[in-house]
C-alpha cells in the first residue's frame, strides 16, 4: 500500500519539477537590497514629513531628525545606485533581465497575454499561461510603477537633496531642473515627493500580495525564484 | 558731464573716511572680500553714474517701504541720491506731467544706459486697463522703458513670480515682469518684500560693476538667495536633534524649538532672512516665533496653508495633501487585495481556478 502511494508520489513529482534558471545572482542580490533600501526610505521618507514627538533635553544632546535624515539619504543612494547598476545588469545580464526596461508594446501577441493575465485575475479564466520570465501583465506592472517609479523619485528625491547640499552641488546641478520645472517652489516638489511614497506603499502590496499568489495559484515558482534563480514549473 | 557716485555722497556731506567704510562694508555685504573694497571705491569715484528708472505697478508699495528702511545710512543715502534726481513715483518730488516728462527725458537721454527697476507687475486682462498710470495702461509704460534700458530688476514677489495679484483665480491676469518683457537681462529680488539690504546690495553691485550679478536658475542674485531660511536658520539644531513646536502656546514653543511641524516654509525659501535679517538685522518671523511663509517662493499663496508642514495638492480638485490621497488609495487597494484574496481561496478551494494538480488514481 505505502510502495503503491510512493510510486503515485514520484511519478507525480515526475511530472512537476521541472526548472529553468532564470534570475542570475546580480539581479537577486539588488532586488533584496533594494527591497531593504526601500523599506527603509519609506519609513524614513514618513517621518520626515511627519516627525517623531519632541526630544526631551538639550538639542546638543540630540541629533533624532538627524539620524532619520541620514538614513534616508544613505539609503537613497543604495537605492539610487543599485537602480544604476540594474541598469548595467539589463544590457549585460541574460534577457530576463532587460523585461522591466523594454515593453514589446509593438507586439499585439504580447497584448493578447497582458489582457488573458488579467482575465486570469478577474477569475474568468480557469488556468494561467506559463512563463519564464514575468508574466506580461507583471511586466507592464513592473515598468510602470518600478521602472518608472523609482525613475521618478529618484529625480524628485536628489532634487530635494540637491537643496540642502546647496547650489552648485552634483545633485543640484543634476537634478535641480526639477523644481523649476514644476514651478519654481520646492513646496511643491516635497508633496509630488511625498505623493511617490504612497505609490510604493500600493505597488509593494500588489506586488507582494501577487507574487505570493502566483507562488500558490499559477504553474511556477515565483517566491523561491527571487532566492534561488530557479523558476520550477509545476506541471 | 554725469557726476559720479562719489560727486554725489561728498555733495551730501558725505566724508571720505565713511565712503571708504560704505566700500568696505559693501563688498563684505556682496561675498566678495575685502581686495574688492578699492574696486568699488574706485568704480564709485571715477564712473558716470548710471540712472535708475523705478516703475510701479500693480502692487502695495512694500517694496519701496523696504528699500527706504536700508539699515546701512549710507547705502540709503548712495541709492536714494541717485533714484530720487531721476524717476520713482512715490519717492520723488515732481508730480504729474512734470514727472512724466522726466521720464521721458531719462529714457532719452540714457537710451540703452539706465536700469530698470520694476515694483509690481501688469495686469493683461481687458488690455492691461486694470492699471492704469498718467492715463495710460502700465503694461505699455513697462514695455516702453524696459526697450531701452541696460538691465531690469524684478523687485519683490509681484514683479518676479505675481505674488497676490496673481493668486488664484487671478481676476486681472496680473503677470510677472519677465513674461512681458523679452531680450533683456532681468534680475529677480523676491520676497514680500525684499530684505532691504539685499535691495541695496543688489543696485550697487549693477551699478559699481556694471554688470548683473550671478543669478540660478530662476534668475534670482545666487549671492542672497543660494540658501535656504532652513540652511542657516538659528533654530535648526533643534530641527537636527527632533526638537519641535507643536502647539503654538506650548513649552517648545517658548524654549523657542524648530516651527518645521507649524508649517515652517524655511525649509523650502531661499532667502537671506535668517542672515541679513530685517531691520536693521533686529529680528525675522521665525526668530520672534512664527514659521516663515515662504514670501519669496513662487505662488506661496497657492501652495497650501502656511501652517501645514505636508501641504495640500490642489491637482486633485479637493483640499487634500498627500497623505490624506496616498493613505486613501493604499487603504482602497490594501481593501481590494484582501478581497481578491479571499475570492482566490475559495475559487481555489472549490477547484474552480489554479492548475490541476493530479490526484491519486488520475493517470
Amino acid at each position: 500500500m505505502l510502495a503503491q502511494q510512493d510510486a503515485f508520489e514520484s511519478e507525480r513529482q515526475a511530472r512537476l519539477v521541472k526548472a529553468i534558471y532564470v534570475y542570475e545572482a546580480p539581479l537577486r542580490l539588488w532586488h533584496w537590497v533594494n527591497a531593504l533600501a526601500i523599506t527603509v526610505l519609506a519609513i524614513t521618507g514618513y517621518l520626515i514629513a511627519s516627525p517623531l514627538p519632541s526630544q526631551p533635553g538639550e538639542a546638543s544632546e540630540n541629533f533624532l531628525m538627524g539620524y532619520i535624515r541620514f538614513a534616508h539619504f544613505s539609503a537613497a543612494y543604495v537605492f539610487a545606485i543599485g537602480f544604476l547598476g540594474r541598469i548595467y545588469w539589463a544590457f549585460v545580464g541574460n534577457r530576463h533581465a532587460r523585461q522591466i526596461f523594454i515593453l514589446p508594446v509593438w507586439d499585439s501577441n504580447w497584448w493578447s497575454e497582458v489582457f488573458y493575465e488579467l482575465r486570469w485575475y478577474l477569475f474568468m479564466v480557469k488556468e494561467p499561461k506559463k512563463y519564464v520570465g514575468h508574466n506580461p501583465l507583471a511586466q507592464l506592472m513592473m515598468f510602470l510603477f518600478f521602472t518608472i517609479g523609482a525613475v521618478y523619485m529618484i529625480c524628485t528625491g536628489f532634487a530635494l537633496y540637491g537643496e540642502g547640499l546647496g547650489l552648485g552641488s552634483w545633485a543640484s546641478n543634476l537634478f535641480g531642473w526639477v523644481i523649476s520645472a514644476v514651478g519654481g517652489n520646492s513646496q511643491q516638489v516635497h508633496s509630488w515627493h511625498h505623493m511617490g511614497l504612497w505609490v510604493t506603499l500600493i505597488f509593494v502590496i500588489v506586488h507582494i500580495y501577487a507574487a505570493i499568489r502566483e507562488d500558490i495559484m499559477s504553474r511556477q515558482s515565483l517566491i523561491s525564484t527571487m532566492i534561488s534563480g530557479w523558476r520550477m514549473f509545476k506541471d | 558731464m554725469t557726476e559720479t557716485f562719489y560727486d554725489v555722497l561728498r555733495r551730501q556731506g558725505i566724508s571720505r573716511r565713511s565712503f571708504l567704510k560704505f566700500c568696505s562694508l559693501t563688498a563684505t555685504s556682496l561675498g566678495l572680500g575685502s581686495a574688492y573694497a578699492p574696486k568699488i571705491a574706485h568704480a564709485m569715484e571715477t564712473k558716470p553714474r548710471t540712472p535708475v528708472i523705478w516703475l510701479e505697478g500693480l502692487e502695495c508699495t512694500c517694496c519701496s517701504e523696504s528699500f527706504i528702511r536700508s539699515a546701512h545710512p549710507l547705502t540709503k543715502d548712495v541709492v536714494l541720491s541717485m533714484l530720487s534726481l531721476d524717476y520713482h513715483v512715490t519717492l520723488m518730488a515732481a508730480a504729474g506731467h512734470q514727472a512724466e516728462k522726466q521720464l521721458e527725458e531719462i529714457k532719452k537721454k540714457y537710451k540703452g544706459n539706465y536700469i530698470l527697476a520694476v515694483e509690481g507687475n501688469p495686469p493683461l486682462n481687458e488690455d492691461g486697463m486694470f492699471c492704469i498710470e498718467g492715463g495710460r495702461p502700465f503694461v505699455e509704460i513697462l514695455k516702453e522703458t524696459a526697450a531701452d534700458a541696460k538691465a531690469v530688476i524684478a523687485w519683490g514677489a509681484c514683479a518676479s513670480w505675481g505674488c497676490v495679484q496673481a493668486a488664484k483665480p487671478n481676476p486681472t491676469r496680473a503677470t510677472p515682469i519677465d513674461k512681458v518683457i523679452s531680450g533683456k537681462p532681468i534680475v529677480k529680488v523676491p520676497g514680500c518684500p525684499p530684505i532691504a539690504e539685499v535691495m541695496t546690495g543688489v543696485v550697487t553691485y549693477m551699478l559699481t560693476f556694471d554688470r548683473i550679478p550671478e543669478l540660478d536658475r530662476q534668475g534670482r542674485p545666487k549671492m542672497f538667495y543660494g540658501q535656504r531660511i532652513h540652511d542657516k536658520c538659528y533654530r535648526r539644531p533643534h530641527f537636527d536633534a527632533g526638537q519641535f513646536v507643536e502647539h503654538w502656546d506650548d513649552d517648545a514653543a517658548r524654549k523657542g524649538y524648530c516651527l518645521y511641524k507649524m508649517g515652517c516654509k524655511g525649509p523650502t525659501t531661499y532667502n537671506a532672512c535668517s542672515t541679513v535679517r530685517w531691520n536693521d538685522g533686529v529680528s525675522f518671523p521665525i526668530q520672534s516665533g512664527h514659521g516663515c511663509i515662504g514670501c519669496s517662493e513662487d505662488g506661496f499663496w497657492d501652495k497650501g496653508s502656511f501652517y501645514d508642514r505636508v501641504t495640500d495638492i490642489k491637482q486633485f480638485g479637493v483640499e487634500a495633501n498627500a497623505d490624506k490621497v496616498g493613505g486613501t488609495a493604499a487603504a482602497v487597494v490594501g481593501g481590494a487585495v484582501v478581497a481578491h484574496a479571499a475570492v482566490s481561496a475559495l475559487a481555489r478551494a472549490r477547484n474552480q481556478t489554479g492548475i490541476d494538480v493530479p490526484k491519486e488514481g488520475d493517470k
